[in-house]
C-alpha cells in the first residue's frame, strides 16, 4: 500500500477498494483529501497514505435537476434529482460526494450539519467501471 | 495616496465596445469580433490608426472545443488587418478576456508597447445544451465533476451555506435576478431586454390568448416562486438565477498613459488590477467566499490607494445569482453576510447609492464567457464617461468604477479599477 503514488490514480484505486484515503505529511502532519505528493503547509515531500474513517457532516448541498450525461445515464432528471455535497470529516479535512439516502425532491428536508457515513458506489464494469464516493445520514 | 506597488508607466482605457450578446445562428466568432471591434473604433474621440497597435491579446475559453480551432490569436489579428502584429490567446475560463486585459496593462506598463487591443470572444449556442455543459465543465475542480457536480451545483452548495450561516433565503436570490432584469431592460445590447414584470405579463397574456386558465402570479416574487415558471435546475438555483448560453465578443483599446489624450479628453485611467488563484471547493476554508475575488481585490485595492467605498459603481461576475451576493462581500462593499441585505434594501440598484451590475450581468446581457471581462469593462467606460443613456446612474461626480471577472467555479478571479481623472 505504502508503494502507491500519492496521486488521484491512487485515490481512485483506493475507492474501488472501499477505502477514503488521504495523504499525511510526515514533517508536519498535515493531512490533505484527496491525496497530495507533496505538502502545502511545510513543503516536505515525505508523505503517507491516511485512512478516514468515513465520518462527518454535511456543509453544503445541492439537489441537481440537471445534470451530466453520466448522471442522465443512471436515470437523473427533472424529476429525479441528485444530490451532491460537500462533507466535512471528523478528521478536519473536506470532500465532494454524492449525498444518497436524502430527497432530492425535497430540499428543505436536508440540513446542513447532518451527521453521515461514507460509502462506495461501485458502477460499471471491467475498464469502464468506476467507484463514486457517497455519504449518507447515519 | 497611492499604494506601495507601481506600475512601469500609467496605461489608459481610450476606446470600447462590444458586439450585442445573444444567441445568432448567422454569426461566428470572427464576425462578432469585427463588430465589437468597429464599435471600439469609434468610440476613440480623436480617432485611431488600427496600424498604430502594437500588439493583440485575445481571451477564448472553448474555440478549440465548440469550433476545433484553438489559435485564435493570428486569426483575429488578420481578420482586423492587424498582420504581423504579435496576437497572444490568454485563457483563464470565464475570465479569459480579463487576463487579456492585464497581460495588455503589464506589456504598456513594461514599456515594451504603447498601444495594446485587448479583448474576447465565445461563440457557444451553435452547441447543445449537453456540449455546452461538457466543454464549459473542462474549467471545474475534476473530484467535482466526478461527484456529478455540475457549475450551477457548485454555486447552488455555496448557496446552502450561505443561507445556513447567514440567514438568508430563495427570496434574497430573486432580488437580484430582478435588479438585473430591470437594469437588461435598459441595454439594447443585453441578450434579455426584459424586465421580470414584462416577461411574467406576457406569459398570462399568451395564456389568455390560447384561451388557457390565466396563471395566478400577483408579483415577481409569486412568478420566479413558481417551478412551472422558474424550475429548479440545482437547488437553490433555479433558471432564473443562472446566466444564458451567449455567443459575443468585446474589446477595448489600451493606451500608455502619457500619449492617452493623442486619443481622447476623456481616458479611463487602469489605477487598480488584481488577479487570484482558488481551490476546489472542498479544500476551500470557507464556503460562502472566493479566495481568489479577495486575494484579486486587495491587490487591485493595494495597486490603486483605493478602499472599497471609493467604488462608486461596479460590474461583477454574476453567473448565478448567489454569486453576485458574494462577491459585493468579497470585494468590501458589504460585509460577509450583509451582502443579500444591501440588495433586499435597494442598496445596489441603477438609483441606489453602489450600484451593481447596471449592464444588466452576465444573468441577461449574457455570458459569451471570453468575452465577458472586458465586455465588463465596456460598461464601466459607458458610465464613467456618461454615455449610458437611460440606465446611466445618477451619481454625481462620477469617476470610480471597478469589474470583476472570475473564471471556473473561483479558479481565476480578477479585479479592475478604473477612474476618469
Amino acid at each position: 500500500m505504502g508503494g502507491r503514488p500519492y496521486n488521484d490514480i491512487s485515490y481512485e484505486r483506493f475507492l474501488s477498494e472501499d477505502k477514503l484515503m488521504g495523504t499525511r505529511c510526515q514533517k508536519c502532519g498535515s493531512l490533505f483529501l484527496p491525496p497530495r505528493p507533496i505538502c502545502t503547509k511545510c513543503y516536505g515531500s515525505e508523505m503517507e497514505w491516511a485512512e478516514m474513517k468515513g465520518k462527518g457532516r454535511l456543509a453544503a448541498f445541492t439537489c441537481i435537476a440537471i445534470g451530466p450525461p453520466f448522471m442522465i445515464k443512471e436515470g437523473y432528471d427533472r424529476k429525479h434529482p441528485y444530490v451532491c455535497g460537500v462533507v466535512e470529516l471528523e478528521e478536519g479535512v473536506r470532500v465532494v460526494a454524492r449525498i444518497e439516502g436524502v430527497d432530492g425532491t425535497k430540499p428543505e428536508t436536508i440540513e446542513i450539519g447532518t451527521p453521515l457515513k461514507a460509502e462506495f458506489l461501485h458502477t460499471g464494469e471491467g475498464e469502464a467501471s468506476t467507484t463514486f464516493l457517497a455519504f449518507r445520514p447515519s | 495616496m497611492r499604494g506601495q506597488k507601481k506600475l512601469g508607466r500609467g496605461v489608459a482605457v481610450v476606446g470600447a465596445g462590444m458586439s450585442k450578446f445573444g444567441m445568432f445562428a448567422d454569426k461566428d466568432s470572427k464576425y462578432l469580433v469585427a463588430e465589437a471591434f468597429l464599435e471600439m473604433l469609434s468610440t476613440v474621440d480623436k480617432g485611431i490608426d488600427p496600424n498604430d497597435i502594437d500588439a493583440l491579446y485575445l481571451g477564448n475559453f472553448t474555440n478549440d472545443f465548440f469550433v476545433h480551432q484553438g489559435h485564435w490569436g493570428p486569426i483575429i489579428s488578420d481578420l482586423l488587418g492587424l498582420t504581423p502584429k504579435p496576437a497572444t490567446r490568454t485563457e483563464g475560463a470565464c475570465a479569459s478576456s480579463a487576463l487579456a486585459l492585464r497581460e495588455g496593462v503589464l506589456a504598456i506598463a513594461s514599456g515594451f508597447y504603447d498601444v495594446v487591443l485587448v479583448g474576447g470572444v465565445e461563440e457557444m449556442s451553435k452547441r447543445s445544451t449537453e456540449e455546452v455543459t461538457e466543454g464549459l465543465a473542462m474549467a471545474a475542480s475534476p473530484y467535482e465533476v466526478k461527484a456529478g457536480f455540475t457549475f450551477p451545483g457548485v454555486f447552488g452548495a455555496m448557496a446552502t451555506a450561505y443561507f445556513a450561516r447567514y440567514g438568508a433565503n430563495r427570496e434574497h436570490l430573486m432580488n437580484v435576478t430582478i435588479k438585473s432584469h430591470n437594469n437588461a431592460r435598459l441595454n439594447p445590447k443585453a441578450q434579455f431586454s426584459v424586465s421580470i414584470r414584462d416577461i411574467m405579463n406576457q406569459r398570462i397574456e399568451k395564456a389568455r390568448s390560447k384561451g388557457e386558465p390565466s396563471p395566478a402570479w400577483r408579483d415577481e416574487k409569486e412568478f420566479l416562486g413558481d417551478l412551472r415558471a422558474n424550475p429548479v435546475v440545482a437547488w437553490p438555483v433555479h433558471l432564473y438565477d443562472c446566466c444564458p448560453i451567449s455567443d459575443g465578443a468585446s474589446c477595448v483599446l489600451l493606451a500608455a498613459e502619457e500619449m492617452a489624450r493623442d486619443f481622447t479628453d476623456n481616458p479611463l485611467h487602469v489605477v487598480g488590477i488584481g488577479q487570484g488563484s482558488g481551490k476546489g471547493l472542498h479544500a476551500a476554508e470557507d464556503l460562502t467566499c472566493f479566495e481568489a475575488t479577495r486575494y484579486a481585490a486587495k491587490e487591485a485595492y493595494e495597486l490603486s490607494g483605493l478602499k472599497p467605498e471609493d467604488i462608486q459603481i461596479a460590474e461583477v461576475h454574476d453567473c448565478f445569482s448567489i454569486a453576485e451576493i458574494l462577491h459585493t462581500e468579497d470585494l468590501g462593499f458589504f460585509k460577509p453576510g450583509e451582502g443579500y441585505k444591501a440588495v433586499e434594501e435597494g442598496l445596489t440598484r441603477l438609483d441606489g447609492p453602489k450600484p451593481i451590475n447596471t449592464s444588466g450581468g452576465l444573468k441577461c446581457k449574457g455570458h459569451p464567457v471570453g468575452a465577458t471581462g472586458t465586455g465588463q469593462l465596456v460598461e464601466i467606460w459607458k458610465q464613467l464617461r456618461g454615455e449610458a443613456g437611460e440606465r446611466q446612474v445618477p451619481i454625481k461626480d462620477l469617476r470610480v468604477g471597478a469589474a470583476h471577472n472570475l473564471g471556473g467555479t473561483g479558479g481565476t478571479c480578477t479585479y479592475t479599477i478604473l477612474e476618469r481623472r
